[in-house]
């Protein structure tokens, strides 16, 4: 282990570290419960104001928030689920059976992992607009329900499970679909929980889909009317602030809630590589 | 097992039909449409007409130009840096989870929203530059002068993603063994000199593994630039990703796109190849 005087040297160096990463995140409170001037002010504001609610309130005129919220929580919260079913009963799927073709189709979604998604929106933006899709929760919700990485997580972690459980259970009758949900699920509900942040990440933060596929202000997620309010000319910075808050908010509180299962799906996936 | 055969298939369609519908389906549509170009509306064949145009396409040459410098930058850096905190922390005992959870933290936000982060906080007379000056660093440009705008890109997005790589870094250092470290310091090895030829050499899969991811996020960077630079001062900063969704989207010029899309796709295919050769590993 490391004597005394080094190892206060690695604590030194963790906790500037630490507030490299955290920084950001408090002064992003300040400037958002402070006047759209105060972020450049001299010497800088390091303490929270009291116009949160003002800044709010502009923000929701300017860009219909409440809105924009609404319209990312019910795709996020719509994509989640659905793709957890999806990417799950794959996962089971390529873990737990032998069948034709499994090598061949698992290597398929392992390698699309690989694919830009530069490469699908032109395509994917044309096969919207003959569906009449553009500018609809299922434009922004279908494309990426089979998730590759989600597939490849639920499968590693279904690997574990042992073969003569399910064997038991169906000598005793349970049917194939009594199986996968109750025997397996239970015992993979930590990878549930990571796969269902990556998820939930993935789909909150995601910014160039719905930045094609949506055009009318009301459609817009919180990502795209973020970048739509800072690509004005005139930018109030309270404003945009309290923007990046309610944007961020919410996925830290979800990641904090379940941060002790992703740590582990996290570690877990990568310990099995 | 004894089931029937056709249950893992049940298991596996759903996902199958969405995964051909909406991957296998518009990656053949976009090859395709990289062989085309819109007349007056419609997409007519071209041949390879879009191929050659990147040749003598100077706005290409930039992104390439703009993608590689900060991917060969950036990477390395972050990477490197990823490893000594996830060592670091490895080696302390209190507070880990603490600063676990805190190193992770920015990877939780959204792209649009780190970026107008730090795009407020590099502005001129910014928070950043503030700091600087009272350590008796004079101003920084860096919105408006091309070298540092990519400094600035490079600055937020390591620290967006070092401690995501830190992670899977202390995950795989957790299946070092002990004794590779006791056996090494018997013959005197120091901290430094073991990090470099314990800790380094055995973390080589899970390097290669988080170069590739890296890799493949940086020649598809969008989100950064798009925010944080808008691709200037004078396209210093566009990327071929930038570049690409003007194409499409500003130009509605979707031939020309989907070929831009295709370079991305070899790119990605040739360096992950590479990559696995140099290093070696299956």
């Amino acid at each position: 282990m490391l004597s005394k005087g080094r190892s206060l040297f690695v604590y030194i160096v963790l906790l500037i570290g630490v507030v490299i990463s955290l920084f950001p995140f408090y002064w992003v409170v300040i400037a958002a419960t402070n006047e759209s001037g105060k972020v450049f002010s001299k010497p800088p504001v390091l303490s929270a104001g009291n116009m949160l609610l003002t800044n709010i309130i502009n923000l929701n005129e300017a860009i219909g928030i409440s809105k924009v919220l609404f319209n990312s929580v019910v795709v996020v919260v719509v994509f989640t689920a659905l793709s957890l079913i999806v990417c799950t009963m794959s996962g089971y799927a390529f873990a737990k059976f032998r069948f034709k073709g499994r090598d061949v189709l698992f290597g398929m979604f392992l390698v699309s992992m690989m694919v830009p998604y530069h490469a699908l929106v032109i395509p994917l933006f044309k096969m919207m607009a003959a569906w009449g899709w553009l500018n609809s929760y299922q434009a922004l919700i279908l494309p990426n329900l089979a998730y590759p990485f989600a597939i490849f997580l639920m499968r590693q972690n279904m690997l574990a499970v042992p073969d003569p459980m399910m064997e038991a259970g169906r000598i005793d009758g349970v049917t194939e679909w009594g199986l996968f949900t109750r025997i397996i699920l239970p015992s993979v509900k930590p990878t549930l929980a990571a796969t269902a942040i990556f998820l939930f990440m993935f789909q909150w933060n995601s910014f160039l889909w719905p930045l094609i596929a949506v055009q009318t202000k009301e459609m817009y997620t919180l990502p795209v009317a973020l970048s739509s309010l800072f690509g004005l000319s005139r930018i109030d910075y309270g404003q945009v602030m309290a923007g990046v808050t309610i944007a961020t908010g919410p996925i830290i509180i979800f990641f904090l809630s379940l941060q002790r299962y992703f740590i582990t799906g996290m570690l877990g996936s990568a310990v099995k590589g | 097992m004894r089931t029937k055969g056709y249950v893992p298939y049940l298991f596996l369609s759903p996902a199958l039909v969405l995964f051909a519908i909406f991957m296998i389906y518009p990656i053949i549509y976009s090859f395709l449409l990289s062989f085309q170009t819109s007349v007056a509306g419609e997409m007519v064949p071209a041949g390879f007409s879009n191929y050659k145009r990147l040749f003598s396409d100077q706005i290409f040459f930039t992104t390439l130009k703009n993608t590689f410098f900060i991917m060969i930058i950036q990477v390395p850096l972050m990477l490197f840096f990823a490893i000594v905190l996830a060592s670091s922390l490895h080696a302390v005992k209190r507070f880990k989870a603490l600063f676990r959870i805190s190193f992770f933290m920015p990877a939780v936000t959204s792209l649009v929203a780190y970026s107008i982060i730090f795009s407020i906080m590099l502005m001129g007379d910014g928070i950043i530059n503030q700091f600087l000056a009272s350590l008796g660093i004079g101003a920084v440009p860096w919105l408006s002068h091309p070298w540092w705008a990519k400094a600035a890109l490079i600055l937020a997005m390591t620290w967006r993603w070092i401690g995501y790589n830190m992670i899977i870094y202390l995950a795989a250092m957790q299946n070092i063994q002990e004794s590779f470290y006791e056996a090494a310091s018997i013959d005197g090895a120091g901290r430094i000199k073991q990090f470099f030829t314990i800790t380094i050499p055995q973390l080589k899969p899970v390097i290669l593994f988080t170069a590739i991811l890296s890799t493949i996020g940086t020649l598809q960077l969008f989100d950064e630039p798009f925010t944080l630079t808008k691709g200037g001062p004078s396209d210093a900063t566009l990327t071929i990703g930038m570049y690409l969704y003007q194409t499409g989207f500003r130009y509605f010029d979707f031939g020309y796109a989907s070929t831009l899309a295709y370079v991305i796709v070899i790119m990605i295919g040739t360096l992950s190849y590479i990559q696995f050769k140099v290093t070696g590993d299956e």
